[in-house]
């Protein structure tokens, strides 16, 4: 054949286009080198650290109660869990025991704060892939829990609201009826979401077979949580491991099959009803009694080292504590469930157009401030 | 000088300044129409400090365009990149000039005013011409401001707005076939004689029209050339102050323009609804004024509509991406419209025939 292929003759440059840190869509300071062939990604690579606090060191000077505000600032998105999380591997360090009623509260906090944090993911990711009301109808709703958290612990995104062995502070008279009240309310604000979006033929055209990534290689690359679940893998902390008293309710870990940016939609959406079952039944439940232990103001844990996990909405929280008999940790590790889902940007990007770019971001639904650190 | 002639010009420009004013005014208070009605369907509120529940704050938006500083980026392209925004707005406001916004006309001091700039009898072809003019502009934006944000947003729109003229195009040819006139005062009569209006017979070219205007104008979901959270905001990043003022005018005149074409093509212009049932005469309730306001009030009103659809899609739908967008315009919509053709004259002929046997 003599046809001229004027594909073949044709040169293409591949440009580096700068995606971040100040971009609409890279949700916070997260800078993206996008190497693109017209509109077609061949190479990505994140550039993190603008976001560095040098939290970990800064922890070595505090001592051990002082670091739970700082452990807010982590995963702003998700403060709760991360409350929870310190708060386990300090009280697993000194062999406190939590009363109960304070283990629930948690727990329901955590939950809370679970679906707040997804309804931020959809409403964000939504708004990324051009779906602008659905962000403003995740809004309405997490404003009714983050009220709730305000009349809990007086904030609305940095709670600090648990101690070291309990709570400051018992629940508000008439908080578990506005609490209860919100879960009546709840499925149905998250039925119009689904609609809006779950048969779109538009959200399954732009989420459908984008950014697969199997079971095995999500493992590899060490992803958690609900990015991990839409490959099939069922892992899950409060299951695998369970902390606090998650072993008492009954909930089932969602997973995908096919491992796509629609898997990991729609495991979020079934994870907030299951985080809707768990705080009913800690509701139903929720047991009279002290709300913190007897733990000395100045804590002075003997020498050794704890890891304790947890599951925070983004995947695997864990705190890694080296102490050397003094008030103040020898060392504070975090591992950040944001830093480790990052990793699989680059493969999931490759071959895709730069729209999907962002489409991708939303979907391992990272924290900027998980990620610095 | 011949007075006539100069009576003429003067009424004339007469009316192109009053399309232009109330243009610019409708532009204006569509985007606050679009703000409070997307926010009404996002349970917020809208505007509502500048002026009584938010009427007067087009009018501070405006001012606060025009007093931005206006920045022209150290290694763009001076003179294209100012030249740019006036390629687009020009197209954008000419094509109105063979739009009828009234059925009849009106005599002021023994002078025939027509409700319509001209009635030119190619005047859907000079609306197609005019209005792929604006292509233009929005390459040498893109080109100009030496970026690589805008210079990806306008290659997308670019390669958009060709690939879309073709079934825009294609999906009107159905509603020239039935008026037989190209004509856009002869198009409205041609409803009235057959009866219905064009939408009925050529409910698919009314179809494949929208869906094209809407990618056309780049409206959601099609707004991938300014796609805010992929391209920052795509060919006019750059642009500030009143040359990005011009971009955003044009967009909604163009938006505007869409509407009146698919009011004038398909339903029916200024008729009201069953203009052959006299029964129904009261509709044109505004005729104690004067006839020419019962026929502007019906084309407001439908034109009202087609953007209220608009409107509705943009709150509902996610955007498309750029590949899928190219297979809806070529793989979806050209054949459709090309079938949409044959079946029209297909039964058009079988029509005929059966008429004259």
């Amino acid at each position: 054949m003599t046809v001229n292929e004027p594909a073949s003759t044709l040169d293409t440059d591949i440009m580096e286009v700068n995606m971040g840190p100040q971009h609409p869509s890279t949700h916070g300071v997260l800078r993206l080198k996008l190497k693109i062939d017209g509109e077609t990604v061949v190479g990505c690579e994140p550039i993190i650290g603008y976001l560095h606090r040098g939290t970990e060191k800064l922890c070595e000077s505090l001592s051990y109660p002082m670091v739970e505000p700082i452990t807010d600032r982590l995963d702003y998105v998700c403060a709760m869990s991360e409350n929870l999380g310190y708060m386990g591997a300090v009280e697993k360090l000194c062999g406190i025991s939590v009363p109960e009623r304070a283990d629930f509260v948690r727990v329901i906090m955590v939950e809370l704060n679970r679906i707040a944090s997804h309804l931020l993911w959809l409403g964000t990711h939504a708004l990324d892939i051009g779906a602008m009301t659905v962000f403003l109808y995740c809004f309405r709703e997490r404003e009714m829990i983050l009220d709730l958290f305000e009349e809990f612990c007086g904030a609305r995104l940095t709670y600090n609201a648990f101690r070291i062995g309990g709570l400051l502070e018992d629940l508000p008279p008439g908080w578990t009826g506005r609490c209860r009240q919100f879960l009546k309310v709840y499925p149905a604000c998250q039925k119009e979401y689904e609609d809006l979006l779950t048969k779109n033929r538009i959200w399954l055209k732009r989420t459908k077979g984008i950014g697969v990534i199997s079971g095995e290689e999500a493992v590899e690359i060490g992803l958690t949580g609900p990015s991990l679940r839409g490959s099939g893998v069922g892992y899950d902390v409060r299951k695998a491991h369970p902390y606090s008293v998650y072993k008492r309710f009954e909930f089932d870990v969602p997973t995908g099959e096919n491992g796509d940016t629609y898997d990991r939609y729609l495991v979020r959406m079934e994870e907030m009803r299951q985080s809707l079952r768990i705080i009913e039944q800690a509701l139903d439940t929720l047991p009279e009694g002290p709300i913190r232990a007897k733990v000395p103001n100045w804590l002075k844990p003997l020498k050794g080292e704890v890891y304790h996990s947890v599951e925070s909405p983004r995947g695997e929280q864990g705190f890694y504590i080296v102490s050397d008999g003094t008030d103040k940790p020898y060392r504070m590790r975090f591992r950040g469930p944001s830093f480790a889902n990052l990793q699989a940007l680059p493969q999931l990007c490759v071959g895709h157009l730069v729209a999907d770019v962002v489409a991708l971001i939303g979907t391992l639904d990272i924290v900027l401030g998980d990620v610095d650190r | 000088m011949d007075t006539e002639l100069l009576l003429k010009v003067a009424v004339s420009a007469g009316k192109v300044m009053t399309v232009l004013l109330v243009l610019s005014g409708s532009v204006a208070y569509l985007v606050l129409l679009e703000r409070k009605v997307i926010a009404f369907m996002q349970s917020r509120l809208g505007p509502r400090r500048v002026g009584p529940s938010g009427l007067l704050q087009p009018i501070a938006d405006g001012l606060k365009l025009f007093l931005k500083e206006d920045l022209v980026p150290a290694k763009a392209d001076k003179w294209v990149f100012t030249l740019a925004p006036v390629v687009v707005i020009i197209p954008a406001f000419a094509a109105f000039a063979v739009v009828p916004f009234s059925g009849e006309s009106f005599d002021v001091f023994g002078l025939t005013i027509t409700p319509w700039i001209t009635d030119i009898n190619i005047g859907v072809l000079y609306i197609l011409g005019i209005s792929s003019l604006g292509v233009f502009g929005i390459i040498m934006a893109g080109w100009a401001s030496n970026s690589k944000y805008p210079l990806l947003g306008s290659l997308r729109s670019a390669a958009q707005l060709i690939s879309y003229e073709v079934p825009l195009g294609l999906s009107i040819i159905g509603v020239l076939m039935i008026a037989g006139t190209a004509s856009m005062v002869g198009i409205v009569e041609a409803q009235r004689e057959t009866g219905w209006w064009f939408f009925v017979p050529q409910f698919v070219g009314l179809f494949i029209f929208f869906v094209s205007g809407m990618a056309e104008t780049n409206r959601a979901p099609f707004d991938l050339p300014e796609a805010e959270t992929e391209l920052v905001a795509g060919f006019h990043t750059e642009y500030s102050g009143m040359k990005f003022s011009f971009f955003f005018l044009a967009e909604y005149a163009n938006m505007i323009l869409v509407g009146c074409v698919a009011t004038t093509l398909f339903m029916g212009g200024w008729m009201r609804p069953f203009p052959s049932v006299e029964a129904l005469a009261w509709l044109n309730f505004l005729d104690f004024v004067h006839p020419f306001w019962s026929g502007f009030f019906w084309f407001a009103a439908k034109l009202f509509l087609v953007i209220f659809a608009f409107l509705w899609i943009r709150a509902t739908f996610p955007r498309y991406r750029y590949d899928q967008l190219m297979h809806l315009g070529w793989k979806v919509l050209l054949p459709l419209s090309i079938v949409n053709v044959l079946v029209t004259a297909v039964v058009m002929l079988l029509m005929n025939s059966g008429s004259s046997a």
